[in-house]
C-alpha cells in the first residue's frame, strides 16, 4: 500500500476530505454531533503535523488529483506558508470545537428556550465542519478556480453561521455579509476570466512561470484583489465585518474573527508575492500600506469608543488586520526581506489572541447576560480563568513581549526602520498604544470588585467554557519565544520570494 | 470573432448594471437579483471566452466546466439568501429599534 506511507503526497487530501465527511455525518447524526466533529478535529491536526514532517523531510510536494497534470487537472501542494495556516486553522478549530462544546451545553442547561440551543447546537456543527474543509481547501489548493470555490464553500457556511444566534440584528449582519462576499467571489470571478483569456492556465504554478505582465493580467489581478479585499476586510472596505462578527454566537465570532478573514488574506498575499510579483509597483504597494495604516488607526479608536465587549473586540480585529497590509510596503526592500515571515507571524498570533478574546468575551456575556463594558465589574470573582485568559490575549493584542504579536510587531518595526520608511513604525507603535488604551479599559473593568458585592449562587461550572479560552491565549503569549520555530518551517518551505530571515530576532 | 465581442460587452453591462442595482437599491430582494444579473453576465463572458478556437471550429471545454461550477454555486447561494431575507421580513415585523435601512422591507415586497 504506497498510500498510506510517509512520503506519499496523497495525505494532503485528508485536511479536506476529513471535516467534509464529519460535517455530513454530523447532519445525519444529530446526537452525535460532538464526538464526531472532535474526532474530525483532532485528526485534522494529527494529520497537519504529519504533513508538517512530510515538508520538514522532502520539501514541498504536490498532489496531482485524480492523476491528471496540471494543464488540465487540479493540484493541491503544501509549502510553509499553507502548512503554518493548516497548523493555525487545527490548532484554533480544535480549540473552538471544545469551546462551543462548553457553549451549547451551558446554554442547553437553561431550561428557558433549550429547544432553541438545542437547534441552534444541531445546525452550528455540521457548517462548522463545512467552513474547516473549505478553509483547509483554501489553503492546499493550486488552482485559481479551485479557490474560487473553496471561497465560495467558505462565505456560505460561514453566512449561515452568522445567522444562527437568530436574532434580527445577527440575521441583517449576516445578509449583508453573504451579499458582500458573493460581490466578493463574483468579482475574484471575473478576474479570472481575464487570467484565463490572457494566459489559457488556471494552476497558480503554471501562471507563476508564466509571469507575462499585460493588460489582461493587470485587469484580472486588480479584479481579483477587490474580490480578496472585500472579503478580507480592508479599511474602506471593513463596514461589514463589526456588526456580522459581533452578533453571531460566540464560537461563531471565534471562527469568523481568527480563522475565516485570514483566508481570503492568504490567497491575497499569495497572488501579490508569489505569482505575480513583477506586475506590482512600488506605488500599488504603499497605497495598501496606507490603507493598512488607516485601518490600524481607525479602528482602534472605533474600538475605544465602543459601548459592548463584543463590538469592541469585533472592531479590534479591523485594526489587527491593517497590520497585516503595512508589511505590503515593507516587501521589496533589499530583494525581499522577511515580507512572509512578518505576515504568517502577525496572522498566528492574531488567530490564536483573538480567539481566545472572543470566547472570554462569550463567556462573560453567557455569565451575565450582557455585554456592556461599563457593568463589567466583579467578573473576576466568579470567572477567574476566562478573565485571565482574557488579559493574556491583551497582552499579545497590544504586542508586549513576549508575545506572537510582540515578535510580528517587532518585524514590521525593524523592517521599516531598515529601509527608513520610518513612518510605518510611528503607525504600529501608535496603534500599540490604541490597543493598550481599548484593552485596559476593560480590564480595569474586569478586576474592579464593587463594594458589596457577593458572589452569586454557585452556577452550574463548565471547564470547557474556560480553559480552551486560556489554552489559546498562552498559545499566542509563548508564540514569541518558540518564534525559530515556525520561521523554520517557513525556510523549509521556501518558494521564490519567501526569502527569510532567521537571524534578527528579538 | 465579432460574436464573441458582443456576447462579451453583453456580459459587461450585465455585471455592470447588476453591480449599479446592488449599490443603489436597499430592497433585499432586489439585491438577490442584482447580484445573479451580475453572476449571468459573468457567466456570459466565461462561455463567450470559451468560443477561442484551440483548431477548427473546436471549443475548449475548461470555461464551460467554470460556467457549470458557477451556476450551481450561484443557485445555493441565491436559496440562502432568500431564505435570510424571508427571515428578515418574519422577525423585522417586531420591529427592532437600532435596524440599519437594508431590512426596512414594505409589507407587501417578497411574496
Amino acid at each position: 500500500m504506497t498510500v498510506f506511507q510517509f512520503s506519499s503526497p496523497a495525505w494532503m487530501v485528508c485536511p479536506v476530505i476529513l471535516p467534509l465527511i464529519a460535517g455530513l455525518l454530523c447532519f445525519l447524526f444529530s446526537h452525535r454531533t460532538f464526538a464526531i466533529a472532535l474526532a474530525a478535529a483532532l485528526t485534522n491536526l494529527l494529520v497537519v503535523c504529519l504533513l508538517t514532517g512530510q515538508l520538514l523531510v522532502f520539501g514541498p510536494m504536490r498532489c496531482h488529483m485524480g492523476g491528471w497534470q496540471p494543464p488540465l487537472g487540479i493540484t493541491l501542494r503544501t509549502d510553509g506558508p499553507a502548512l503554518l495556516m493548516l497548523l493555525m486553522t487545527a490548532v484554533t478549530g480544535l480549540a473552538i470545537t471544545l469551546y462551543a462544546r462548553g457553549y451549547f451545553s451551558y446554554r442547553i442547561s437553561d431550561p428557558r428556550r433549550a429547544g432553541r440551543h438545542q437547534r441552534q447546537q444541531r445546525y452550528f456543527w455540521p457548517l462548522w465542519m463545512l467552513l474547516l474543509a473549505g478553509l483547509n481547501g483554501l489553503f492546499l489548493s493550486n488552482d485559481v478556480f479551485n479557490v474560487y470555490v473553496t471561497l465560495e464553500l467558505i462565505g456560505i457556511s460561514a453566512a449561515s453561521l452568522a445567522a444562527l444566534s437568530g436574532k434580527p440584528a445577527s440575521l441583517l449582519a449576516s445578509f449583508r455579509y453573504l451579499l458582500v462576499s458573493l460581490l466578493g467571489s463574483l468579482t475574484y470571478l471575473f478576474g479570472i476570466v481575464f487570467l484565463y483569456r490572457s494566459n489559457g492556465v488556471l494552476d497558480l504554478g503554471l501562471l507563476q512561470n508564466l509571469a507575462a505582465n499585460g493588460l489582461g493580467i493587470r485587469t484580472a489581478l486588480v479584479l481579483m484583489s477587490v474580490g480578496l479585499l472585500l472579503k478580507t476586510a480592508l479599511f474602506p472596505l471593513h463596514f461589514w465585518l463589526p456588526p456580522a462578527h459581533a452578533n453571531a454566537l460566540a464560537p461563531v465570532s471565534a471562527i469568523l474573527s481568527a480563522l475565516v478573514v485570514k483566508g481570503s488574506f492568504y490567497m491575497l498575499f499569495r497572488f501579490w508575492f508569489e505569482i505575480f510579483p513583477s506586475t506590482i509597483t512600488q506605488p500599488t504597494l504603499n497605497f495598501m500600506g496606507t490603507l493598512g495604516a488607516v485601518a490600524v488607526l481607525w479602528g482602534a479608536v472605533q474600538a475605544i469608543r465602543q459601548h459592548r465587549l463584543k463590538l469592541m473586540v469585533a472592531y479590534s480585529t479591523v485594526s489587527q488586520l491593517g497590520y497585516l497590509f503595512i508589511a505590503f510596503p515593507l516587501a521589496r526592500v533589499d530583494g525581499g526581506i522577511p515580507v512572509w515571515s512578518i505576515v504568517i507571524f502577525i496572522a498566528l498570533a492574531h488567530a490564536c489572541a483573538k480567539s481566545a478574546m472572543f470566547m472570554a468575551a462569550g463567556t462573560v456575556f453567557l455569565h451575565l447576560g450582557h455585554d456592556r463594558i461599563k457593568d463589567l465589574s466583579g467578573v473576576r470573582a466568579s470567572l477567574p480563568i476566562t478573565v485571565f485568559a482574557y488579559g493574556i490575549a491583551g497582552v499579545s493584542l497590544m504586542g508586549l513581549p513576549p508575545s506572537g504579536g510582540f515578535v510580528g510587531k517587532w518585524l514590521l518595526l525593524t523592517a521599516s526602520l531598515g529601509s527608513s520608511q520610518w513612518w510605518w513604525a510611528l503607525v504600529v507603535i501608535t496603534g500599540s498604544l490604541l490597543a493598550s488604551i481599548y484593552v485596559f479599559r476593560v480590564m480595569s473593568r474586569l478586576f474592579v470588585i464593587p463594594e458589596g458585592f457577593s458572589l452569586k449562587k454557585s452556577e452550574p461550572h463548565f471547564r470547557l467554557l474556560e480553559w480552551p479560552a486560556l489554552a489559546l491565549a498562552l498559545i499566542s503569549l509563548f508564540l514569541g519565544l518558540a518564534a525559530s520555530w515556525p520561521l523554520h518551517i517557513l525556510v523549509h518551505g521556501t518558494t521564490t520570494l519567501a526569502q527569510v530571515f532567521v537571524g534578527g530576532l528579538p | 470573432m465579432i460574436t464573441t465581442l458582443i456576447y462579451s460587452l453583453t456580459g459587461l453591462i450585465l455585471f455592470g448594471m447588476g453591480f449599479f442595482t446592488l449599490i443603489i437599491h436597499s430592497h433585499p430582494l432586489r439585491k438577490i437579483l442584482a447580484v445573479n444579473v451580475m453572476s449571468t453576465g459573468v457567466f456570459l463572458i466565461l462561455v463567450a471566452t470559451a468560443y477561442i478556437p484551440l483548431g477548427e471550429g473546436e471549443i475548449d471545454p475548461v470555461p464551460h466546466a467554470m460556467v457549470l461550477t458557477g451556476i450551481v454555486v450561484s443557485v445555493s447561494v441565491t436559496a440562502l439568501a432568500l431564505i435570510l431575507a424571508c427571515r428578515i421580513q418574519e422577525t423585522s415585523n417586531s420591529s427592532l429599534p437600532g435596524r440599519k435601512q437594508q431590512g426596512e422591507v414594505p409589507e407587501e415586497s417578497i411574496r
